[in-house]
């Protein structure tokens, strides 16, 4: 049993927020596995939820008809991972999100729900991260569209407004098309687990598949939010496909990640392992889209 | 202290419809074990983590621990109660567990047995490593996994034998 | 035959259909609930506890603090009473303590009607701490000057073993001795059965107490619960469900006296008790962590001259089963590789952590771990060979233990390690892994253990059986042995079948040891049960056998000597004719006018012997340097635990073992803030515990070598699996690397550490030239900034190249 106070279930998106309006003192319930347990932990006790748990409109994944990919807030971790559109046009976050946990978690998960809650550690975020992804926000005045670079404010802290919800995630067709990547969860068993270290990287080739167009890279747990490191990026753009310049990938991406030491691990073994990561994430990018490092 | 909020939902459990007026505090494990009786649906860890309280929603594999009991309002749960039937005949799954001697302590065995239900419903061949996958959200100490993963594949192997035949 | 027979499990179909009811399963409908207020200093005492706020909370029933308890001292200790003061376990905690000695020690309960009200009574209350210093390292805690845990023992030592044989001082001066010598470390890890232990207490009959528990042990339960609340024995009443996994941790009085003495201060009223996860990492038992220093003085050829061991053991915050554990340890080194000159010695020290108790093999997964990686070590120093050197140096055939009367009768050690070699293509595989390049490496280790059965003669081993034939031929067995998963139910079946000539479908085993109903057992533990239990089912057998065919005799005229029991029948030996079915023999002796029997047979055997049960691990990993992680890709375990009664069932518990052993060297470790002394991972998701995803497939062999003092030719199972695993796995990471990780487990950040020190990582060199590639590839870039666009070239400043290394 759980020490709530009130639950009220938001039956449309506009009665969503006209609930975020009315009780403000209110959280947002989506799937429920961090909320609970913070209720269980005794962080939240007495606290006012309000479900969105039913709003089924905001599951599923669809193209805009420019071509914008449009990814339901509500939607499960299951769902992505076994969805057509993202297996044909970024199968690259469709493997991020079969990473998460385990399957019962990917069932109830909710990848609106999951970048919300502004943790580091989220498998999908660095890859979102990587493809320059918008969150969707709809409050009293409208709809919102925050670059989720710019929606991650600190640790545990993310640009939604008290009248808000996350209603979908974005991704334009010039961020995804072109592009392969690859995703890396490095954690310390192989499910029900969150990442150390977590990785993605794609490339978009020149036609030859002998340079680099353009790279980006998205790491979790490389500090307090999910981030690019730009210095990496720049290292190999328009650089040639060569392991010169899978090496210059690494050495900058350690430029920029800023891992700290917790109970959890030590930052000189962050240090390695996120080295590391950049190296195979770039050659693995590399081999999906049709290049080979010598 | 604020009053209780309760709310009345219908749903099917195992197959039959019910109603019920719950306390919206409640989890869905919580419910399924103290309003109906339903034990099999077992508390290992009670945030998600070790798969004992896994039901099958809809067909989906849950962890009830952490699932809203008012969530449940329209679906259907299906527990391990379920896969009996109404002349104690059990299912091959079931079966399985005792022929591969899968069961230990047994504590694990419900949540285990609803997350292969769901595998073997989908009618598809998986890899041994890819029935682990499936599997992955459900944790045993007694067994090593290892005669589960065997029923679990025999099973799936005999039902694919049948829809072939 | 029954025995040495695949039986399915008598309880699998109730487990498969939810019917299997578990403790919580069968709580009473309007029992209150509890929760415990744990200390949250390591070190100290609880001057005052403030319950007014918590009161005042809707559905609170009552708050009783450390203040309450009856002021009596006892030892949750699962072992059978000693009458010999010398030999009793250490009494050093009350029902609620006032000196609190860890953090997430037991000062107040709260009983309430629901969980809402009794959580946030807990965070109400408001404690009032006096703070001591604390020490968290065992080693440490037996220094001068460190605090004191119990003023009874102002050392902090529980106990000192010693084995001296031969003469070491004078061995070592030997010219040409090489030596080898090594520290060795295992972690706290924790059971993590998947039911936490969970008991609800009320009162009948007019003051007596009755507990339902999740225990292993509900005979010494009982007695443990009197003596917690100095109540006569026959007063407490004990009756253990099915349960969901114990390994150890329920192999103690953990929450059975709190119950019982809750439920007498609310008017016997039920009452329970429901361990949460967290609180079984914190609050319950753990393995005792140990740090071995050992020293191998040998011969170039590799022949062992002596050796010396220093063992510590970390006891945590109150006794448990205290020193005994690490003197089973130490009691291995000596004999698994004879030598003529050792010295050992072990302590167990006190620590302000959590509490150490029994955990499956009890201190010789330790010890298998330091032993087995020490040779490999050995092995390595005098370029020998891992299997040669066993096969040459450990317990040869005929071995005799002057204090167990253990004799090796077969050649166990190697006869295993053969059949795991081939199981597991060893020499051709041993042989392809020498001496491999490149980041991704493979290995393959071999490790043996030593174990026993059943703890004669440091204590005492009994077990009774009672029969009870039904009208209908099939009969109704007791035991106090106990059903705690691993399958006991189902082989007391087959034996007792056999004893009496029915099948094993007819015996139906009573499962809930009831202690007002059941005869008195031990319990689960030691690896004790069916060894144990054979006798009293053999010698109750035989009795019943007897009054069987006395009946038969009577009814069909036949001596007795040419009549036997064979599948529920009285059959007439000479030539094999059913002459009638026990079902007709019963029915007309139990409604007989005249003479009337309940046909009944009970003894108890008192069990003086013991039996080596021995065998291998090997392990074949993939070491992924750069990434620090250990893929374990092929294992097996081989046992000699004589004639396999139930062979599926001796299977899955050496799966289960395994799994154990696995979590144990890769895994799992309890970790504890250095500042407070709290457990910082008290959860599954921070405890590593491995998924389906993190075991390959686990294979089990056996050689079934019939063991002579057993009359089923059985012994130990229950526990050898769990003890030779990691260090199969440590030596296949040796070979794989070259690399000696003496800490366990061996997780990523342990070989992170273990591989910058043996320089397997990125070098100095290395960085510095992955530094320049991309330093060249920079300055011929524009450098993405918040200021205005600034044409190509530029030089960067030596500052930002420190950037990446606060």
């Amino acid at each position: 049993m759980y020490d709530i106070n009130h639950i009220y279930e938001a039956t449309s998106v506009e009665h969503a927020v006209q609930l975020r309006v009315e009780q403000p003192q209110a959280k947002i319930i989506s799937g429920g596995s961090d909320i609970l347990i913070s209720i269980r932990a005794g962080e939240m006790a007495g606290c006012d939820l309000i479900s969105i748990f039913g709003l089924d409109e905001l599951r599923g994944v669809t193209l805009d008809e420019d071509g914008t990919l449009r990814i339901g807030a509500l939607t499960s971790f299951t769902h992505l991972a076994n969805d057509p559109l993202i297996k044909e046009l970024i199968p690259v976050l469709g493997e991020a999100a079969d990473a998460v946990g385990g399957p019962q978690v990917r069932n109830i998960g909710t990848i609106g729900g999951n970048t919300c809650n502004g943790v580091t550690s989220a498998d999908t975020a660095s890859t979102l991260l990587a493809h320059d992804a918008l969150m969707e926000l709809t409050g009293k005045d409208g709809v919102r569209l925050v670059p989720l670079t710019e929606f991650y404010l600190g640790a545990k802290k993310v640009d939604l407004r008290p009248d808000e919800i996350a209603t979908a995630i974005l991704i334009r067709p010039e961020s995804y098309q072109g592009y392969f990547g690859h995703y890396t969860k490095y954690a310390m068993r192989n499910a029900m687990d969150i990442a150390t270290s977590a990785c993605s990287v794609n490339v978009k080739l020149s036609e030859d598949k002998k340079t680099i167009l353009d790279a980006r890279i998205g790491y979790g747990v490389a500090g307090p939010v999910p981030m690019r490191t730009p210095s990496a990026e720049q290292a190999v753009k328009d650089k040639p496909v060569s392991a010169d310049t899978v090496e210059a990938f690494a050495a900058g991406a350690l430029e920029d990640v800023n891992p700290r030491t917790s109970w959890r691990a030590t930052k000189e073994f962050r240090l390695q392992i996120q080295g590391e990561l950049a190296r195979r994430g770039l050659t693995e990018a590399i081999r999906r889209a049709g290049g080979k490092v010598s | 202290m604020s009053q209780i909020q309760y709310k009345a939902i219908t749903f099917t459990l195992n197959g039959k419809e019910v109603a019920a007026s719950i306390d919206v505090r409640e989890s869905l494990a919580d419910m399924l074990r103290n309003d109906f009786g339903m034990t099999s649906v077992k508390k290992g860890c009670e945030v998600g983590e070790c798969g004992a309280c896994t039901v099958l929603i809809n067909g989906v594999p849950y962890d009830s621990c952490i699932f809203l009991a008012i969530w449940i309002d329209g679906k259907e749960v299906t527990t391990l109660e379920g896969l009996m039937d109404e002349e104690g005949n059990i299912s091959d799954i079931q079966q399985a567990f005792i022929d591969e001697a899968a069961v230990q302590c047994g504590f694990c065995t419900p949540g285990f047995i609803m997350s292969a239900e769901h595998l073997l419903r989908e009618g598809k061949r998986y890899t041994r490593d890819e029935i682990r996958k499936e599997l992955s959200g459900n944790m045993c100490r007694c067994t090593g996994y290892q005669n589960i993963v065997n029923a679990v594949e025999k099973t799936m192997e005999k039902r694919l034998e049948e829809k072939e035949a | 035959m029954e025995v040495g027979r695949s039986a399915k499990r008598v309880d699998a179909f109730d487990k498969v259909t939810g019917r299997a009811k578990y403790t919580d399963d069968l709580s009473p409908k309007n029992a209150y609930v509890s929760r415990i207020l744990h200390s949250t200093i390591a070190h100290g005492r609880v001057l005052h506890i403030d319950t007014t706020e918590a009161l005042k909370i809707k559905g609170v029933v009552k708050i009783l603090t450390c203040f309450d308890v009856p002021d009596i001292l006892f030892s949750t200790a699962g072992h059978p009473w000693a009458t010999d003061p010398a030999k009793q376990d250490i009494a050093d905690r009350k029902i609620l303590n006032e000196h609190v000695r860890y953090y997430g020690d037991d000062i107040a309960v709260v009983i309430a009607e629901d969980y809402v009200a009794a959580d946030r009574a807990i965070r109400a209350l408001k404690v009032e701490y006096e703070e001591y210093p604390f020490v968290l390292d065992p080693i440490e805690a037996m220094q001068d000057g460190a605090p004191v845990i119990h003023a009874e023992r102002p050392d902090n030592v529980l106990g000192h073993s010693n084995i001296t044989i031969g003469n070491y001082e004078e061995a070592i001066k030997e010219e040409g001795l090489i030596k080898v010598e090594g520290w060795y470390h295992t972690p706290t890890v924790q059971h993590a059965h998947l039911e936490n232990h969970v008991c609800y207490a009320y009162e009948e009959q007019g003051g007596r107490i009755t507990v339902v528990s999740s225990t292993q042990i509900p005979h010494l339960i009982r007695r443990i619960v009197a003596q917690s609340l100095g109540l006569p024995w026959g007063k407490v009443r004990i009756i253990k469900p099915y349960i969901g996994g114990g390994f150890g941790n329920k192999q103690d009085a953990l929450y059975e006296p709190l119950c019982a003495w809750m439920t007498t201060q609310i008017g016997g009223h039920p009452v329970k008790f429901d361990t949460s996860r967290e609180e079984t990492f914190v609050s319950n038992r753990v393995r005792h962590a140990m740090h071995a220093h050992l020293i191998s003085w040998l011969r170039p050829d590799g022949e062992l001259v002596a050796r010396k061991m220093k063992l510590y053991s970390d006891n945590g915050a109150y006794a448990s089963h205290g020193h005994g554990v690490s003197q089973k340890a130490m009691g291995a080194v000596p004999q698994l590789y004879p030598c003529a000159n050792i010295v050992t010695d072990c302590w167990t020290a006190y620590t302000n952590k959590p509490v150490a108790g029994a955990m499956r093999a009890y201190g010789i997964p330790q010890a298998m771990f330091q032993l087995e990686s020490h040779v490999d070590d050995i092995v390595k120093a005098l370029d020998l060979d891992p299997h040669e050197f066993r096969q040459r140096h450990c317990m040869p055939v005929g071995y005799y233990d002057d204090f167990s009367k253990n004799e090796l009768y077969d050649d166990s050690l190697r006869q295993t390690m053969d059949k795991a070699r081939e199981l597991m293509d060893y020499d051709r595989k041993h042989e392809l892994y020498k001496n491999q390049t490149g980041p991704v490496r493979k290995g393959i280790g071999l490790a043996l253990f030593w174990y026993n059965t059943a703890v004669w003669p440091i204590s005492i081993e009994t077990s009774t059986c009672r029969l009870m034939m039904n009208p209908d031929g099939s009969i109704q067995a007791m035991i106090g042995e106990t059903e705690i998963g691993q399958g006991f139910d189902t082989v007391f079946a087959q034996m007792v079948a056999d004893a009496v000539g029915v099948k094993t479908e007819d015996v139906h085993v009573f499962t809930n040891q009831d202690t007002d109903v059941s005869p008195y057992g031990s319990g689960a533990y030691g690896s004790r049960q069916t060894y144990v239990s054979s006798f009293s089912i053999a010698q109750t057998g035989k009795l019943l056998r007897e009054k069987l065919l006395k009946h038969a005799h009577d009814m069909t005229r036949m001596p007795v000597e040419v009549l036997d029991v064979v599948d529920g029948n009285i059959v007439r030996k000479t030539d094999g004719r059913v002459l009638m079915s026990l079902e007709y023999m019963l029915t007309e002796t139990l409604y007989d006018m005249k003479r009337s029997e309940n046909v009944a047979a009970e003894s108890t055997y008192s069990v003086q012997s013991n039996a080596y049960s021995f065998g291998v691990s090997i392990a074949e990993v993939e070491v992924d340097i750069p990434m620090c992680q250990v893929k374990l890709l092929d294992i097996v375990n081989v046992h000699d635990c004589g004639q396999l009664i139930n062979p599926a069932l001796a299977e899955a518990q050496v799966h289960g073992g395994m799994s154990m052993g696995i979590g144990y060297g890769l895994y799992e470790t309890l970790l504890i803030d250095e500042k407070t002394g709290r457990v910082l991972n008290d959860n599954l998701l921070d405890y590593k515990l491995p998924t389906t995803m993190d075991h390959p497939d686990l294979k089990a062999g056996f050689v079934e070598n019939w063991e002579p003092t057993n009359p089923f030719g059985t012994k130990a199972l229950g526990e050898p699996p769990a003890c030779s695993p990691a260090p199969a796995i440590r030596n296949a990471v040796l070979q794989a690397t070259g690399v000696s990780v003496n800490t366990i487990p061996m997780s990523p950040h342990q070989l992170f550490k273990d591989f910058t020190k043996a320089g397997l990582l990125e070098s100095e060199e290395e960085r510095k030239l992955r530094r320049k590639a991309y330093e060249e590839l920079k300055d011929t870039v524009i450098h993405v900034t918040d200021e205005p666009e600034t044409t190509a070239v530029e030089t960067k400043s030596p500052d930002l190249q420190s950037r990446g290394n606060e």
